[in-house]
């Protein structure tokens, strides 16, 4: 029951993001989208993952496209829309890679096995393994994202300067 | 005698829940501390107006309201029901699902963050494991429904609040959560009640509060200037500034929208305050051994209250930051020093207990303040202003 709630708030609001003309409306939409997935997360008992995936992709990501949308929108865009020439081959291709993915998930051997207890992660033992077992790839991945900032920050400096030599040379 | 006055709604509770018919039990239970919860702290807004604009009369020497009831104490009845009976301007412009939907899910997400905050012993809605992690995820949905206002009014003032509102509120979230880890690597939990459970113990009359170890006054000091900035308040009002932007991104609500934006802000600020009194001052414990008969909610009552004077004093003297001044805190005062605040905490948790330990942490906290403080005023000109009047 509840389940089916937040698998339709889910699917409508990734519709909704797709078919609105509007690209805010399509970010609201696609919040929703984000908030029923957290939902399902809470509800299968994945705690961090829910909590983080409200914390990251409404809080940091749904901003992050707000501020591109609103920073970089020339009137043109926006007011074109996005239309599928032909919906049939489309259709086609969208049910092509559903059937390939269903029909991997039910040859999957994980399937066949039975089922296991559910296992009780804590937020503990996420921390433990991202702190003892996974530091490294966690250090990397802190390393690759500052190297991404810096460059960024470089990025938007090295305009500043060019327009300050093209007047010096003027 | 006091253990029954401490635990007395959460033994009305269970009194209620077992008289009810069996279907609804599982229900009633936290239906009855969400309506608390809306009661208490909507109450608590209530006397939080008329105490502001008490507050800031005084301050700007003046009275402030003193005509609806004794001493204006009824003002928040008479504005309800001002706001209440206003008519509901919505611009021809405007967004008009998305610019309802705005002050509604502000509220929402504003009273869901009290569920995990432990108002008394054995009194909080819903014990995570991760209370403190839940707490920041809802906290950051607010920044999505002022953004929703600011462009659903469709007024360049509105979107230019919201910007600003959200630009300020991402800023002020690294040092907030960085020094909220501290409280968390110290007590290596995530969970509120465990946090609090953690510091109620006494060494002699005074209690374990992380307020009183250097990193966690540091911790402390970070965490409410960067709640202050996170509320919106004074001095980091710009995104509401009168002055510059008329209001902000609620310019284009009225009546009872306006209202719920009002509530909204409000309550943020209690539960963030709230989320500090948890982490620092030691949740609903009592501040001196032999004041614990004391019941617990009201030392929760009492430390927001205190909070919330404190933020209604500051808002009454400091002067408005300007937009550089605000970014230039945050990312070359406030950051680095919750960065270094998170290793002093590591170094505290590693030392033996003694003087050494306190010496060594101190020692790195002042040090820090000092050379950041005086690497952030580096290249400020700053000399006598000279006035000059009309004559």
């Amino acid at each position: 029951m509840l389940f089916t709630t937040f698998a339709i708030l889910t699917v409508a609001g990734a519709v909704a993001a797709m078919s609105f003309r509007n690209l805010v409306h399509s970010v609201l939409a696609l919040i929703a989208a984000f908030a029923g997935l957290a939902a399902i997360y809470l509800q299968l008992g994945a705690q961090f993952i829910g909590l983080a995936q409200v914390l990251v992709y409404i809080g940091a990501v749904a901003i992050l496209i707000v501020f591109a949308i609103l920073l970089t929108r020339d009137k043109k865009v926006a007011q074109q829309t996005v239309s599928f020439s032909s919906w049939k081959l489309n259709g086609v291709v969208a049910l092509a890679v559903f059937a390939v993915i269903a029909w991997a998930i039910f040859q999957s051997p994980t399937l066949q096995h039975e089922i296991l207890p559910e296992p009780q992660v804590s937020m503990q033992q996420v921390g433990n393994a991202l702190m003892l077992r996974y530091a490294l790839p966690l250090e990397i991945i802190g390393l690759l994202l500052t190297a991404a900032l810096i460059g960024a920050v470089t990025i938007a400096i090295s305009e500043k300067y060019e327009k300050h030599e093209r007047r010096e040379r003027e | 005698m006091g253990e029954t006055a401490d635990q007395i709604f959460v033994i009305l509770q269970h009194w209620i829940v077992a008289h009810a018919p069996g279907i609804l039990q599982p229900i009633l239970a936290p239906l009855l501390g969400v309506i608390a919860i809306i009661g208490v702290f909507a109450l608590l807004f209530a006397v939080t107006t008329v105490l502001e604009r008490k507050g800031l009369g005084r301050i700007q020497n003046r009275y402030g309201p003193n005509r609806v009831g004794p001493f204006g104490l009824l003002q928040p009845i008479a504005d309800g029901i001002k706001s209440v009976t206003k008519e509901d301007i919505v611009p021809q412009a405007a967004d008009k699902v998305v610019h309802l939907l705005a002050p509604v899910s502000l509220v929402l997400a504003a009273f869901s963050l009290f569920a995990v905050l432990p108002v008394g012993r054995n009194m909080v809605l819903a014990n995570l494991d991760a209370g403190v992690v839940f707490f920041f995820a809802v906290s950051s949905v607010t920044e999505i429904t002022i953004f929703m206002a600011g462009w659903s009014s469709r007024n360049k003032y509105s979107l230019l609040g919201a910007m600003r509102a959200i630009a300020q509120m991402v800023s002020y979230e690294v040092p907030l959560i960085l020094a909220s880890v501290t409280v968390i690597m110290a007590t290596g939990s995530l969970s509120t009640v465990a946090i609090v459970e953690k510091q109620a113990g006494y060494t002699g009359i005074f209690p374990h509060w992380f307020v009183f170890t250097p990193w966690g006054f540091a911790g402390f000091i970070l965490y409410m200037i960067a709640a202050t900035a996170e509320s919106n308040r004074s001095p980091f009002d710009l995104p509401e500034g009168e002055s510059e932007i008329i209001a902000g991104y609620f310019v284009e609500y009225s009546g009872f929208k306006f209202a719920l934006f009002f509530l909204g802000e409000y309550l943020g600020m209690f539960a963030i305050s709230g989320l500090g009194i948890t982490l620092f001052l030691g949740g609903w414990s009592a501040p001196f051994s032999f004041l614990t008969w004391v019941p617990s909610y009201l030392w929760f009552v009492g430390k927001l209250l205190f909070l919330i004077v404190m933020f209604i004093w500051v808002r009454g003297t400091l002067p408005r930051l300007r937009m550089d001044q605000l970014m230039n805190f945050a990312w070359k005062f406030m950051l680095p020093m919750a960065l270094i605040n998170l290793i002093t905490v590591g170094i505290w948790h590693f030392m033996q207990q003694g003087i050494l330990r306190w010496l060594i942490c101190s020692v790195i906290v002042i040090a820090s303040y000092v050379l950041l403080g005086r690497g952030l005023t580096q290249g400020w000109k700053l000399e006598k202003r000279i006035y000059r009047f009309a004559e």
